[in-house]
């Protein structure tokens, strides 16, 4: 990139989450700026999941602003998110799994033909474009996702969310379940998108990972934001010690 | 795409995949095809095979088809409708009722808002209340089972108005019976909603999977609320069909009809858990079910053999198409 935009895409400022009692998320803040890449790392429990749901519209804050492209909005609900250029990959994959891959893939967003009727073709050929793009090896854009394995289940999810996003792509440990040669797929599809000018927010549970990919490192704990870190800047010790508290 | 792409591999689980999902799919046929041939077999010299009891099974199973293509879209959609039974009979008691008052416009008209209104109670319940469909619609089944023989006392309703008789049962357009009209026309539509409208794609989406739905921007509660209000319209549309037909309303049409549509539509090829369904496979399964209650009769069994064997039938049936789809 030549240009450097000033202009985070995303800006969440003081963002707290409580469930009934539980306080899952606490005075989060952070920008996220078009074609950067930051990934959000901590504990299991530590609120990642959930504070990816809150930018996606799954939950409302319970205190806090999230302003998108300087606009500040209330995520009502995820189609709102998804009005706005945000699309996700959840950790537990939001897929239809009687359905196909095709179908999956437009899921909400079906195009129609004149006569009002499902452009099946369309959908198709704009499938099977996509995971020839991407190299996701499925059978075929009219496979089952339940006949489908894990990488290539986690394939479609990921092209689904590159296919739509104009903005923002929030990916919930996406290579969790993958083998060598889908993970090292995936993070070339992750470092793609800073062509494109989309921002990344990516939780993962590995800091190879993390280290290789991204430009920034957010750290929580227990719900409580540890800390942010330039990733040329920091090294792999100093991140475990804010993870886990212990210097 | 004519050149091959290199991310469609082809792969050995899923060509036999496939071949298993074209098996399940033709059992309702080849199950449709058996008992065709059993009965014009053994009922060679009943009149099993004449034109006229063939046209007579297709004209009785009417109502059951109407009603079967609602099941699909609430089957489809996760959800349950037991209570479409009773809406058979209060709708046809009200539509006789209002138009032995009132004419024929207000008949059709008191007929089709009995079912809505109830889908509407049904489905304001199951989706805005969030309680199971199953135990709102065993509620309501009961209920208006009650309203029904309430309304008029337990007495039949005689429909004399010839316009209404021919347009919903003894009626032709074009030399063709209007129950078939009924027939081909509700299933032309259902399964163009069905399979080919985005509407479609959100019941079934919604059945497989409610939270990859919602994430993906469909309006979850709203489906449910719709497929139950559909599933309510057609079972008062079928109720109407009753009351042309036999020229009169009683609370006792539609009562042994639910345990016939879930049949008829689970046979079919439509999942109980939703997801995956089809109307064509519904319409085979219904004209399954009826030829089956016309045959057992031909052959002269008693009413209560009828249903011992029915029972036995529909149960093998269900196990193999079931089997068939865990599969
Ligand atoms: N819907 C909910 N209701 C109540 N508590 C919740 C809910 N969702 C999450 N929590 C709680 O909030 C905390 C954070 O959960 P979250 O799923 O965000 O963790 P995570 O960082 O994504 O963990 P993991 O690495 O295991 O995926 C946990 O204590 C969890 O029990
Ligand atoms: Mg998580």
């Amino acid at each position: 990139m030549t240009v450097t935009d000033v202009s985070p895409v995303l800006k969440l400022t003081d963002i707290r989450k409580n469930f009934d009692a539980v306080t899952a998320i606490e005075n989060f803040s952070l920008d996220i700026f078009p074609g950067e890449i930051v990934a959000l790392v901590g504990d299991n429990g530590a609120g990642k999941s959930t504070l990816i749901k809150i930018i996606s519209g799954v939950y409302a804050p319970s205190a806090g602003t999230i302003t998108i492209e300087g606009e500040t909005v209330t995520m009502a609900s995820a189609s709102m998110a998804r009005a706005h250029g945000i699309e996700v990959v959840y950790q537990d994959l939001a897929l239809a799994d009687q359905q196909t891959v095709y179908m999956n893939m437009f899921l909400g967003r079906e195009p129609v033909n004149r006569f009002g009727l499902l452009d099946r073709g369309k959908m198709i050929s704009d499938t099977e474009k996509l995971v020839q793009e991407l190299d996701v090896r499925i059978p075929s854009a009219h496979a089952t996702i339940r006949d489908l394995s894990g990488g290539q289940r986690q394939g479609v999810a990921i092209a689904r969310a590159t296919h739509w996003a104009s903005k923002l792509i929030l990916l919930d440990e996406p290579t969790a379940a993958l083998g060598v040669a889908e993970t090292a797929k995936v993070e070339a599809i992750v470092q793609s998108l800073k062509t494109r000018n989309i921002g990344v927010l990516i939780i993962s549970h590995s800091l190879d990972q993390v280290f290789k990919l991204s430009d920034r490192i957010c750290v929580l704990r227990r719900g409580k934001q540890i800390g942010i870190r330039k990733t040329s800047e920091t090294d792999k010790n100093e991140i475990v010690s804010m993870i886990t508290g212990v210097n | 795409m004519s050149k091959t792409n290199p991310s469609l591999v082809p792969s050995g689980r899923s060509l036999s995949l496939l071949g298993k999902a074209n098996l399940q799919q033709y059992v309702v046929y080849l199950g449709f095809l058996a008992i065709f041939l059993f009965f014009a077999i053994v009922l060679r010299d009943s009149g099993f095979l004449t034109v006229r009891n063939l046209s007579n099974i297709v004209l009785q199973t009417a109502p059951v088809t109407i009603m079967a293509i609602g099941l699909v879209f609430v089957l489809s959609a996760g959800e349950i409708d037991l209570s479409i039974g009773s809406i058979v009979a209060v709708s046809a008691l009200a539509g006789a009722v209002a138009m032995n008052g009132y004419g024929i416009t207000a008949g059709i008209a008191a007929g089709l808002c009995a079912g809505l209104l109830i889908g509407l109670v049904n489905g304001v319940l199951v989706a805005y209340v969030r309680l199971p469909s199953f135990l709102v619609t065993l509620a309501t089944m009961g209920l208006f089972a009650g309203v029904a023989r309430s309304l008029t006392d337990l007495r039949s309703i005689p429909v004399t108005n010839s316009a209404f008789t021919g347009f919903f049962g003894s009626g032709t357009l074009l030399g063709i019976p209007s129950l078939v009209w009924w027939t081909v026309g509700a299933i032309c539509i259902g399964h163009i909603v069905y399979r080919h409208t985005r509407f479609g794609a959100h019941v079934l989406a919604t059945g497989d999977n409610n939270r990859a739905a919602s994430v993906s921007g469909i309006s979850v509660p709203r489906i449910r609320l719709t497929v139950l209000m559909m599933s309510g319209v057609l079972a008062s549309l079928a109720g109407l069909l009753y009351a042309g037909r036999l020229q009169a309303a009683k609370y006792t049409l539609g009562e042994t009809d639910l345990m016939t549509v879930i049949a008829a539509v689970i046979v079919g090829g439509t999942l109980l858990n939703g997801g995956k369904g089809s109307i064509i496979g519904a319409l085979v399964g219904s004209l399954m079910m009826g030829m089956l209650n016309n045959g057992l009769i031909l052959m002269g069994l008693s009413v209560s053999d009828q249903m011992i064997v029915r029972g036995l039938i529909i149960l093998a049936a269900v196990a193999v198409s079931l089997r068939e789809k865990s599969r």
